[in-house]
This record gives structure tokens, sequence and C-alpha cells, in this order.
């Protein structure tokens, strides 16, 4: 952004004020809502506590885990998202609206496999090998979505100004949620029940998880890892890294640059038919529009890590998963917001915007080239 | 692209085919036509006759694209010193190829539906698109009919090449006045009704709906005979309005301008409630679009939560009139009638516009795209909360709002969409006057000037951040105007009429319509909303519920691929977005300075 260098020298003009005393109110309300709730955990009913909230209970610590744990698995669900937008941001400096969609993709075709299988019997008696196959399954249909999406629409508007692209992402965002409306119906979809062993709790050291959130934590830390040693270690991430930082020279040095961004897109796809597996493990339902917000808050989680850097996507998604999962309770409940839970959603919208106000460039640092970041 | 004869070029022999292109042609548009059947587009359509009893929306849905192969497959690029060909038999065949190897996709459909059971996932799977597929008769016979279908279809594009360029527009002309006379079925037959010509309209509509035999010939003989003899008169006029300059020009201008609003005037009047209905939507969301189009067209600011200004309207509208508003309100809150209700509610579209925009001014086009998105959510899922409930209804919204009351003269509602239509075109024609005026005001040249380059308009001394602040603030109250009158004609609002959707279908009327003109969004609002339908409200033809946002989809994709400044552009966006398609031009051409008349605009897509 060309502002932080101009924010030095110029005076403050009436935008700046506002923008300053928003977030102070932010920083406020956060501040606040944290000190009301440390008040209620100390004793709900002390005098300071009864002032802010008078029905306020406080959250046991049973509750608490709870919550950090449905944050932090779901948060590296939105990691895994998250990673296809910064890379196609790192490589072609715009946002893939259409991401969250081939998350769904992923999420629908693990739903049909699912049950096929249950229908066959296979789902409950080999549970690991038929999770995997709906996995590779996944992975295969949302990188192929991901790789024609390009080819028909992005890469003949490559050199088309900003918007276009952006607005072409919108349309196919559209387009895809209304394809499985139109071909699978618009109600929501089950995945068949999971072995009654993954519901169940497991516990590690002190935290009691249940089984499936542990899975998802799983798979997206070894695909994190994957993902870092195809990046930072092969020919292929060298590649990349170069087309991310000039196009023009990486081709000059020989990398074939369309490849690179296919290959860029398949893997975003790749990760996001993981994610939409997972997606299905954990909450066991997909409707059309079940890539929209999650696209969006791993939007944030990836604005959030600091576009373009992979590893500050990870931790994006679960700074994300986490605000919306705790702060509704720890923050908005305890200043008297009633069904504050409602709210998460806006929560994970109000954290990419006090990022962007406060650090544009998000929490690690983006990786962009120059003309990108203009 | 033209098919000029120059210099002889040489025919080329019937088999002297690209097979690449026609196989790679064929089985895109076999897949495409495969999703089509899936979707149950042609059952869905079927109630919807063109032609009376005997050719239904839903044929057409299947049709239309073996006809667009045989045409697309003809087609070549023309290049500058590159060789061309005669259009000849070769077209014919090569567009009857693609054709078959295009029906043959449906040809395998009708087996695999025949064959194998997959109505779990696909809901579609079903024996209504199997009999529709085999058009009554056998499986087998079905499997022929589509290779035959196709190849003939495909063929007849495929000839398009060789009539003569008169003879083929005359055909075009002739073949779309058909379908839009089929299509506007609803708005003629009331239209001629009440001018006393109800036989005229027997004539050529059927009772059960579609055109008639005859009607399909009187239409079809109009149509052509307008191509044949009165095109050149029409386009001679066209182009001497064109030519017009100064106060001619602007008398010119005034005159056409009062043509369409007395038009506009007596229109309702001659048409029945439904056609009224949807002409009080289609002003809606023209001043909707209106307000997005100086936000994303002039100042090129691309604002998703754009729903969030129409629901602001909506509800602030909704509280200060209805008597059913949440009960946490203090007295002093006052309950007034609609007009006292507007001022306030102009007051605060400026102040969640200045809200909304001033965190976002700054941030590079798509953080703001999504930031945006996110603010429209936000407010969407306040006006939902249980936090808020005492005061929005929640859930449940707000009902029971009371009309407009015109001066004590009349009232205003939903059940009355004519008088709805008259107050919308009054802030619609308001609209349209400050649009043109801020257009080509200061703030509309600053606003142009950032669109085309910030830093440059920065560098000019234009103060960006003020500027987009007031793109933002004008194009919120226009859309709060729409939601006040949205809220008196439904009488209620509720959080999901305020769903992102909105916001995504008035991006795509603008879009499709000519980002920054005021005639594009216009022509934009009335075909896309007022024939298709809008996120929520039905369109002329309603078959198309169900797959109308596909159809969105779909078209902002085109659009942005194929024709990024729209159907009706602005010259300078057009200039914009094909800039480096002029360098080329006037490279080839010769010329350095690149400021002449572009004419060729839209022929080249952008590579």
């Amino acid at each position: 952004m060309t502002t932080a260098t101009r924010h030095k020298s110029a005076r403050r003009t009436g935008v700046d004020w506002f923008l300053f005393f928003l977030k102070f109110a932010m920083f406020s309300v956060i501040g606040f809502g944290l000190f009301a709730f440390v008040l209620q955990q100390i004793d709900p009913n002390n005098w300071l506590a009864q002032q802010i909230n008078d029905d306020a209970t406080g959250l046991t610590a049973d509750q608490f885990q709870g919550l950090v744990i449905a944050g932090l698995s779901q948060g590296s669900m939105y990691g895994l998202i998250a990673l296809g937008y910064s890379m196609v941001y790192g490589v072609l400096g715009f946002i893939n609206f259409a991401h969250g969609e081939v998350f769904m993709v992923g999420a629908m075709t693990g739903m049909i496999t699912s049950n096929k299988l249950a229908e066959a019997g296979a789902w409950e008696s080999n549970f690991v090998p038929s999770l995997l196959f709906i996995v590779v399954l996944a992975i295969l249909v949302s990188t192929f979505t991901a790789v024609v999406m390009e080819r028909v629409a992005y890469r003949p508007l490559r050199g088309a100004p900003r918007l276009i692209p952006l607005i072409t992402s919108i349309g196919i965002s559209f387009f895809i949620q209304n394809v499985s409306v139109v071909l699978l119906g618009p109600g929501a979809k089950s995945y068949p029940d999971l072995p009654s062993w993954w519901t169940e709790t497991q516990s590690i050291w002190f935290l009691d998880v249940q089984r499936t959130r542990l899975l998802v934590v799983l798979v997206a830390g070894v695909s994190m890892a994957v993902l870092w040693y195809l990046v930072e270690r092969t020919k292929t991430g060298k590649a990349m890294r170069a087309v991310a930082e000039d196009k023009e020279i990486a081709s000059l040095m020989g990398i074939n640059v369309n490849r690179i961004i296919v290959t860029t897109f398949a893997i975003g796809g790749a990760m996001a038919g993981v994610a939409g597996i997972l997606w299905g493990v954990m909450f066991r339902s997909v409707v059309a529009t079940t890539g929209f917000l999650p696209g969006i808050k791993a939007f944030s989680a990836a604005v959030v890590g600091g576009i373009g850097n992979l590893g500050g996507a990870m931790a994006g998604g679960i700074s994300i998963g986490s605000a919306e999962s705790i702060a509704p309770l720890i923050i908005l409940e305890p200043l008297g917001v009633n069904g504050a839970s409602q709210l998460r959603d806006a929560v994970a919208f109000a954290v990419l915007i006090l990022v962007l106000l406060v650090k544009p460039t998000g929490l690690f640092g983006e990786r962009l080239s120059s003309e990108d970041r203009a | 692209m033209s098919d000029t004869m120059n210099d002889s070029p040489a025919t080329r022999s019937i088999t002297d085919q690209d097979w690449r292109k026609l196989v790679t042609y064929g089985i895109v548009t076999a897949c495409t036509l495969i999703f089509i059947a899936l979707s149950n587009m042609p059952v869905a359509l079927d109630d919807f006759d063109l032609i009376a009893d005997r050719f239904t929306l839903g044929d057409l849905s299947l049709y239309w694209l073996l006809l667009v192969i045989g045409v697309v497959v003809g087609k070549e690029a023309v290049l500058e010193g590159m060789a061309t060909h005669a259009k000849g038999a070769r077209d014919v065949v090569s567009g009857a190829i693609a054709g078959v190897l295009a029906g043959a996709g449906l040809s395998l459909l009708v087996i695999l539906i025949n064959n194998f059971e997959l109505r779990d996932p696909l809901v579609n799977w079903s024996p209504q698109t199997l009999e529709k597929l085999s058009v009554g008769g056998s499986i087998l016979s079905g499997v022929l009919l589509w290779l035959v279908i196709g190849g003939v279809l495909g063929a007849i594009g495929g000839a398009m090449h060789i009539l003569p360029s008169r003879i083929r527009q005359l055909v075009i002309v002739a073949a779309m006045s058909v379908l839009l006379v089929a299509i506007l079925e609803t708005v003629l037959s009331d239209i001629s009704e009440s001018f006393g010509l109800e036989p005229l309209a027997d004539i050529v509509y059927a009772k059960r709906g579609g055109l008639t035999i005859v009607g399909l010939l009187i239409v079809a003989a109009v149509a052509a005979a307008y191509s044949w003899w009165g095109h050149a008169p029409v386009k001679d006029a066209k182009q001497r309005f064109q030519a017009m300059e100064g106060p001619e020009r602007s008398r010119g201008n005034l005159i056409a301008f009062s043509i369409v609003a007395v038009l506009l005037l007596v229109l309702p009047m001659l048409v029945g409630g439904i056609v009224n209905e949807l002409l009080a939507n289609v002003g809606l969301f023209v001043l909707l679009a209106l307000g997005l189009n100086i936000v994303v067209g002039l100042a090129g600011i691309l604002d998703l939560g754009y729903v969030a200004f129409f629901a602001v309207g909506g509800y602030t509208t909704a509280i200060l009139t209805s008597p059913n508003r949440g009960d946490s309100w203090p007295d002093w809150v006052p309950q007034t009638n609609w007009f006292v209700a507007l001022l306030i509610v102009v007051v605060f579209a400026a102040i969640t516009g200045l809200f909304i925009g001033a965190p976002v001014i700054r941030m590079r086009g798509d953080y703001l795209a999504i930031v945006t998105l996110g603010f429209g959510e936000i407010i969407r899922l306040l006006f939902l909360s249980d936090w808020l409930g005492g005061y929005t209804g929640g859930a449940q919204g707000v009902t029971n709002i009371r009309g407009v009351n015109i001066f004590g003269l009349a009232t205003v509602r939903g059940t009355d969409p004519q008088a709805v239509f008259y107050l919308v075109a009054v802030f619609c024609v308001l609209a349209i006057y400050v649009s043109w005026r801020l257009e080509h005001s200061r703030v509309g040249r600053a606003w142009m000037a950032i669109r085309e380059d910030e830093s440059v308009a920065e560098a000019m001394g234009i103060n960006t951040v003020n500027t987009k602040l007031m793109a933002f603030v004008v194009g919120a109250v226009l859309a709060s105007f729409s939601g006040a009158i949205f809220a008196a004609k439904v009488g209620s609002v509720f959080p999901t009429s305020f769903i992102i959707l909105v916001s995504i279908v008035i991006l795509v009327v603008v879009i499709v319509g000519g980002m920054g003109n005021i005639a594009g969004v216009i022509a934009g609002a009335v075909v896309l909303i007022g024939v298709l339908g809008g996120p929520r409200q039905p369109g002329l033809l309603q078959e198309f519920s169900n797959f109308k946002l596909l159809i969105y989809g779909a078209l902002l994709i085109w659009m942005m691929l194929k024709r990024p400044e729209g159907l009706i552009p602005n010259v300078r966006r057009t200039r914009e977005l094909h800039q480096e398609e002029f360098l080329q031009d006037a490279w080839l051409k010769g010329e350095i300075d690149t400021g002449d008349e572009p004419d060729d605009m839209g022929e080249v897509a952008p590579a």
C-alpha cells in the first residue's frame, strides 16, 4: 500500500480521525469485553460484573476447552482453504473468489461417494480406506475444477485491468454454486454416520478431544507439511516462487509460466478438496452455499496471515477459527450481548476489517512482488 | 466476423477440415448439452409454448446450442496479412459434423439414463428427462433422432456463412423477432387488448399460449420486410442523429427522452397487473443499479456489500412507519409518514455510506471488494440477531409497514403495483438526472480519473479519498431510496430480503448492461430483472425461476471474457478495457497517435 508512506507526512484528514476512532472503539470493545470476562470468571456475582451484565454466568473450564478445540479444528480447515487463496494471490495477484466453491465441490464429491460407499457397506467396515478413497477422489475433482477454472476463465484475462478477473471470479463462484443447485438439488445433503469410535473423545494429556476433530487437525498438519516440502524443497516450488516474484523474468529464466500457474491452481484445489472432506467429516452436512462463508473466512485468514505467505495462511486460519469460536463468548457475551454466538460470522469479518485497518500486510508479512503490492 | 470476399480467396474442399477444432467444439457442446438436460431445463421450461403445441422453450434450450455450434465452427479469425478462405459447402459439412458430435452427447445421455440409475446424486436423472429426450418415441429412435437433429441444425448453422450478408441478416432478424414476440406474449396481448386489438392478438397467439402458425408467419414476414426495406432508413436516421452536434444534438436528446418518458407513463395503463408488478420490480432494480453504477461504473470501486444500503433504507423506513416495529424503541422515535421517513432514510444511508466507505477507501481493489462484502453480511447478521431483535424484529422482521400516503390523495402500496411503478419511476428519473449531471461534472470526471489510474489522479490534484467517499455516499442514498420504496411496496422487511445475492444480481445487471452507461444499466435491468427475474422476484418467464441465478453467473463470466464493456458500452470505458487492442490496431495501420475513433471494437476478444 502506498498509503503507509504517505501517512507520515500528510496531515490528518477527517477520514484519518474516523479510522483512528474506529480502531480505538474496536480495541476498547475487545479490552472491555475481556475485562468483563475476567471479572465474571472470578465471580459472576461480584458487583462490577453485575453492573456490566446482570445475568452473567461465566464459562466453565470444559466449555472453554470445547470452544478452543472447535476453533482450532475449524481454523485448520480455514487454513487449508486459505492456502489456495494465498498461493493464487502470490502468483497472479488477484483474489480467486471462486476458491470457496472448489472447496464445496470437494465436499460434495465426498458426500456422493461416501453415501455410495455406505450403501455398499464399505463405509462402516473399512472406514480408513474409504476415507482415504474419498479424500483422493475429492482431491482429483477439486483439482480438476480449479484447473478448468483457470484455463477457461482466468488465462484469457491475464493482463486485463484488475477489476475484470475479480468480477469474473465472482461470476464463477455464483455459477458453480448454482450448477450444484440445479444438478444436485438445493437442499442440505448429509454424509453417512461415522463409525462410533470416531465420534468418541480421546484424551491427550489434559485435553479431551473428539476424535474427528483430532483427525481434522492432523490431516491439516500433514497437508501443510507436504505443501511446505513442495514449495520450499522441490524444483517446481522454486519455479513457483520465481513466478510469484516476477513473471516476465521467470519466463526469461526458462520457466514455463503457464504451467506453473496451472500447478498453483491445482495445488490450491487439492488443498481445498482435502478441506472439503474434513468439513464433511466434521459437520456431516453440505449445501450448495457451503463454500461461500468458509471461502470468505479463509480469505480473511490469508490476509490475516499475510497474503502470499503460506505459513501465515495456516496461522491466520487458526486465528480466525479460534476468534470466531471464542470471541463471541468471551468478548460479546460478557458485555451483555444476548445470543452472541449468532454473531460468529460477523466476528470473523470484524477480525478481517480490524487487521486490514491496523496492519494491512497481515500478522506475518506479505510475500508479494512489488508490482502486486501496488 | 466479416465475410469479405476480397481477391476471390480460394474455396476449400469438403474434406479439408480442421478435425481437432471440430472434435473439441463438438465435445464441449455435447457436455454442455448433457448439463442442460440434467439441469432439468428442458422439462421445466416445457410449459412455456413458443409456438403453440409444437415448440416450447424447453425444446429451445436444447436446440439453440446445436445451431450456435454450427455457426461457430465455420468462423475463422480474420487476421491481418493471413489468407482467408471463401465460405462454401465445406462450412456446412463442418457445421454438420460438429452438430452430430454434439447431438451424440444427448444420445449417450438417453442410453445412460435408460440403463443406469443415478437419481441419488443427480436429482434430474428422471423418467421425465428421458421422455423429453427421446421425444416420446422409443429409446433407439431418441438416440438416432439426436444425431440427425444435431447434424441438421449444425448444417443450418454452417450454411449461415454461405448466405449473402443481407439475406443472413434477414433470417436472423426474423428469427429473433419471432422469439421476442413469443416471449413477450403476456405484455403484447395486454397492450393489444387495451387498444381493442384483441382479434389481432387472437390470430397471432394461440389460446393456450404460444404463437400460432399464422402468427409465426406474420411476425416473420413483418420482420423480414423491415430488415429488407426498413433497415437502411433507420440506420441513416441513427447516423444523422449521432452526427448532430451542439444545440441540435441536445434538442434531439430531449425529444428522444420525452418520447421514452411518455411511453413509460402510458405503458402501465396498457398492461395488466402481472406486468405492472414486473415493471415495479424492474424500477426498484434500476434504482439500485444506477446507484451501483456510480460506485462501480464511474468510480471503479467494486462494492459487493451494496445490499447493505438497500437494507438500511428498507429497515429505517420500516421502523419509522410501522406500528409493528420492535418494542425496545424509546417513545421519542417517531411514527411518521413515508415522506418524512424518507428524509431520515437519506441521512442514515449517507452515514452508513461514510461508515462503510471510510475504512475501506484506501484498501486495494480486491481487499475492498471482500471487506464491503463482509460489511454487507455484518449488517444483515445484526438485523437478524437476537441482540438487536428488540429493535429490528430479528428473523420475524418488521411487518405491517404502511404504504406511501401521497398528501391524502392516494396510498401507494404493494396491492397496487401501477402506483408503485409510478412512484419508482419518479425516483428513477431523479436518479438518472443525478447520475447524468454527476457524470459530466467535476466530481464525475474525478471519479473516472480515479477509475483509470488512481495514482495519476492523485498526482493531478484530486483528493482521492473524499472523491471516492462521495461515490459511496451517492450510491448509498440511491440504494436507500430503493429500499424505502421496497419496504412500502412489500409491507414488511425481513433479513432474508437483504442477502448478498442481491448485491451480486445488481452487479450482474450493471455489468451486462454496460458499466458507466446510464442507458446500458437501465437496459440491463429491464432485460434481466424484467424477463428472468430478480433474486426473489419472478420475471416474465417464471419458468426460469430455478435457472436464473445459474444464467446470471454464466452471463457474468461470458461478459467479462468477451465483452467487458457491456451490451451498451460507455465509449471511454471501452477504450480503457481494450487499450491494448487499440494500440495494436494503430500500430498495424502505421499510426502513432491512438486518439482516433475506433470502430471495430469488440470484434476481437481480449487476448
